[in-house]
């Protein structure tokens, strides 16, 4: 399947980030093998409103079919949802760990937002 | 002449400064707006009789999906993110779309319409010979500017119209204070009062606006204001010492003009040295 993971660089070992339109960047990997496949800037990061819904735009467009991140706002849910593109919270520590994480089982799918709108600009991480 | 009378902080009396000086001079060649659109206040002192209201609203799109190629165009045109373009489906948050129309213009499928979205009304009337109007924004509501821009609509060229912006340096306030001839800028002498004036005065001089500062209850604090007005060369209008008599007719919806000369005599006094002011930057301009 191919995850993406909300982190603060690009690469396997980054730093995960809770926040998910406000994340720098998207690590996306191949969950079966833990291979990373690709990583997403997060043009977005700065806007001044609607960047969920603009990640969840840009993770369609690369394929993206599940995301694993610390919390998700109403607008951005709304919008994975629309994408056909499952959520994953409780990220924790690096890329490589939350995709094993991952494929434990120990991540929980969520269908609604974890935290109001525009949470991930109160420097929340 | 359009006199907006803001602040950087809230509740340094800008109504009461705005209310007041409405009242103090020729009515019938006078008008007040209301521009804080999200808690319109000036009305409770005023009392005015309303005989028009109408809606305001901004268009916003709306997708026909059987037209769409999907190709994202609105999406990537959209300066505030108002669009999401997925696989066969587009998002519209109308919350944060500011209809300025761009997505409408530039879809290449012609795909999409505008709708119009309700946001508040404008409310006008009379309040004794005073022209008065304000607008109120719906509950829950963010897009206050179209709204704020509808007010000052009502503007009357012939008459010396008094401003009576929201609080703070947001986009509300600078809609309110855009393109008015004059800034009164309400303040405390407190710390809070210097740190927003301060604010204030920055987002004035950026939209190239002449203020001048007035220091409400200006014996309860420090000179800290007066020398930052000294210091910036912003011009000191009125210090207006706290005074019992007007806290308690302000609490009774009642303005201190109506009921006291020497008040009447001191916001007339802050007119003129406005419009002294005033003159004084034209004629600057002007060389």
């Amino acid at each position: 399947m191919k995850l993406a993971v909300c982190a603060q660089e690009e690469s396997l070992a980054a730093e995960v980030d809770q926040r998910f339109g406000r994340c720098p960047c998207f690590v996306v990997v191949d969950s079966e093998s833990g291979e990373m496949i690709n990583s997403i800037c997060n043009v977005h990061a700065e806007a001044a409103g609607g960047a969920g819904p603009q990640c969840a735009q840009l993770l369609a467009e690369s394929g993206v079919e599940a995301v694993a991140l610390g919390n998700v706002g109403p607008k951005a849910a709304t919008a994975l949802e629309a994408a056909k593109i499952m959520i994953y919270t409780g990220v924790e520590g690096t890329v490589e760990n939350t995709v094993q994480r991952f494929n434990e089982g120990k991540l929980s799918p969520v269908s609604q937002a974890t935290v109001s709108a525009h949470s991930g600009l109160r420097g929340k991480r | 002449m359009n006199i907006v009378v803001a602040s950087g902080k809230g509740g340094t009396g800008k109504t009461t400064v705005a209310v007041n000086l409405a009242l103090a001079l020729d009515q019938e060649k006078t008008q007040l707006l209301d521009c804080d659109v999200e808690e319109p206040n000036a009305h409770l002192f005023l009392k005015p009789v309303f005989d028009k209201s109408r809606e305001v609203g901004i268009p916003v799109p709306a997708i026909n999906l059987a037209q769409c190629s999907f190709c994202g165009r609105c999406s990537e045109v959209c300066a505030f993110n108002a669009l999401a373009v997925l696989k066969n489906q587009v998002m519209v948050f109308e919350e944060l779309c500011h209809g300025c129309g761009g997505c409408a213009y530039l879809c290449p499928e012609r795909a999409i319409t505008e709708r119009h979205r309700p946001i508040g009304i404008v409310e006008s009337g009379k309040a004794g010979k005073l022209d008065y109007g304000h607008g109120r924004l719906n509950p829950g509501e963010a897009m206050s500017p179209p709204l704020i821009n509808a007010v000052k609509k009502m503007s009357n060229p012939e008459k010396i119209t008094i401003i009576d912006a929201p609080p703070g340096t947001s986009c509300p306030v600078v809609s309110a204070v855009k393109g008015c001839d004059y800034c009164v800028l309400v303040t405390e002498p407190t710390p809070f009062g210097l740190n927003d004036l301060d604010l204030a005065f920055q987002m004035v001089n950026k939209l190239d606006i002449p203020a001048g500062a007035v220091i409400n209850r200006s014996d309860l604090g420090d000179g800290k204001v007066e020398e930052y007005c000294q210091i910036k060369n912003l011009p000191l209008l009125q210090k207006i010492p706290f005074d019992r008599a007007l806290a308690e007719l302000y609490a009774c919806g009642e303005p201190v003009v109506l009921h006291r000369s020497a008040w009447r005599n001191r916001f007339r006094e802050l007119f003129t040295s406005i419009a002294e002011r005033q003159k004084e930057v034209v004629r600057w301009r002007n060389i």
